[in-house]
């Protein structure tokens, strides 16, 4: 195990559910309930400081039960490490700790995840669609069973009934 | 369209008179002088740029002159892959257009959505605009899209000016 995932395991003690290290990429899934406290330390070690997140982006696994996956990826500019940050949700209760606090840059991408994918985050400042139209209503077209061609939207064209032309 | 050669300009031997419809002088004046407007969304604008660089040089047919306002041009060429989010500003700018008007849709994508069998692309822009002429290809080559200018041109020296379209031409124009 590497000397980063240690400290990690270390300082949150049964925190990481999984630590995966594959040709120089270290990933580690912790709970969600110590996500923040763990990026807050990540983020302030000042052995680390990580201070650049790199994207946020989900995964849907449907068969588990956990069902969805938040991946938080990180570097250190000053230190040149980099982290994969991974916490699972059950969809029966698919909300997720905001990190916008402790990284400002996860404001879009949460959006994003939210979006696409339907996982909400606590705390989040703005929390709202961001690719899609605010008032799409068909669900959150990244997951497993949404329907590749969507739900009709595509082909239906309202605009071309507004009296004003 | 014919020549009378009077002898006025017995030197350089151009002709005096031409003899023509004025519906044809129209035609002729209006696809002659093509004004597009910029609309790329995806790599097909990449092509588009290239086709009025000098390497190619669009202007050649009368078509070189790219307006950023709808309201300035009368060519609307839909480059690229047409979001189902971005169809009802592309309704707009048509409509803001001033007549006569013609749409070119370029690649496959504007055409038909392509390989994008998705749940937020339009499976091609003649959904909700009329389009005059598809360009194949993927993205389709700069001599790709001239020969759909020239098709484009061919299309509006038939045109009636003057003579209202029969009502079935009237109707297949509208979406």
């Amino acid at each position: 195990m590497s000397q980063l995932a240690k400290r990690i395991e270390d300082t949150f003690p049964g925190a990481c559910t999984r630590v995966v290290e594959w040709r120089g990429d270290l990933a580690v899934t912790v709970k969600s309930e110590t996500l923040r406290d763990v990026a807050r330390f990540l983020r302030d070690d000042p052995a680390m400081r990580f201070d650049y997140i790199v994207h946020v982006s989900s995964v849907d696994w449907p068969d588990d039960e956990e069902r969805f996956e938040v991946v938080y990826e990180v570097y250190s500019i000053r230190t040149r490490q980099r982290i994969r940050l991974k916490t699972r949700v059950p969809e029966s209760d698919c909300i997720v700790d905001s990190l916008t606090d402790i990284w400002k840059g996860a404001d879009f991408m949460e959006r994003e995840v939210y979006d696409m994918m339907g996982i909400r985050f606590r705390n989040h400042p703005d929390l709202r669609r961001i690719l899609m139209p605010d008032e799409y209503d068909e669900g959150y077209p990244l997951r497993k069973d949404f329907p590749l061609r969507g739900k009709g939207w595509r082909d239906t064209f309202e605009f071309l009934d507004e009296p004003t032309r | 369209m014919g020549l009378i050669q009077l002898g006025g300009h017995e030197k350089d031997g151009s002709p005096d008179v031409i003899t023509l419809t004025v519906e044809k002088a129209v035609n002729w004046a209006r696809k002659g002088s093509l004004w597009p407007m910029t609309f790329g969304l995806a790599c097909c604008a990449i092509e588009m740029i290239a086709a009025v660089s000098s390497r190619y040089d669009m202007d050649r047919y009368g078509a070189g002159v790219f307006r950023a306002s709808p309201r300035q041009s009368d060519l609307m060429i839909v480059a690229g892959t047409v979001c189902r989010r971005m169809a009802p500003v592309i309704r707009k700018i048509y409509d803001q257009m001033p007549e006569p008007k013609y749409v070119i849709a370029m690649g496959s994508c504007a055409t038909s959505g392509n390989i994008y069998d998705s749940y937020s692309v339009v499976q091609g822009v003649d959904r909700f605009v009329p389009v005059d002429i598809y360009v194949p290809g993927c993205p389709p080559t700069p001599e790709a899209l001239f020969d759909g200018i020239l098709k484009l041109q061919e299309r509006i020296m038939q045109k009636r000016v003057f003579l209202s379209q029969p009502k079935e031409v009237k109707d297949a124009l509208k979406v």
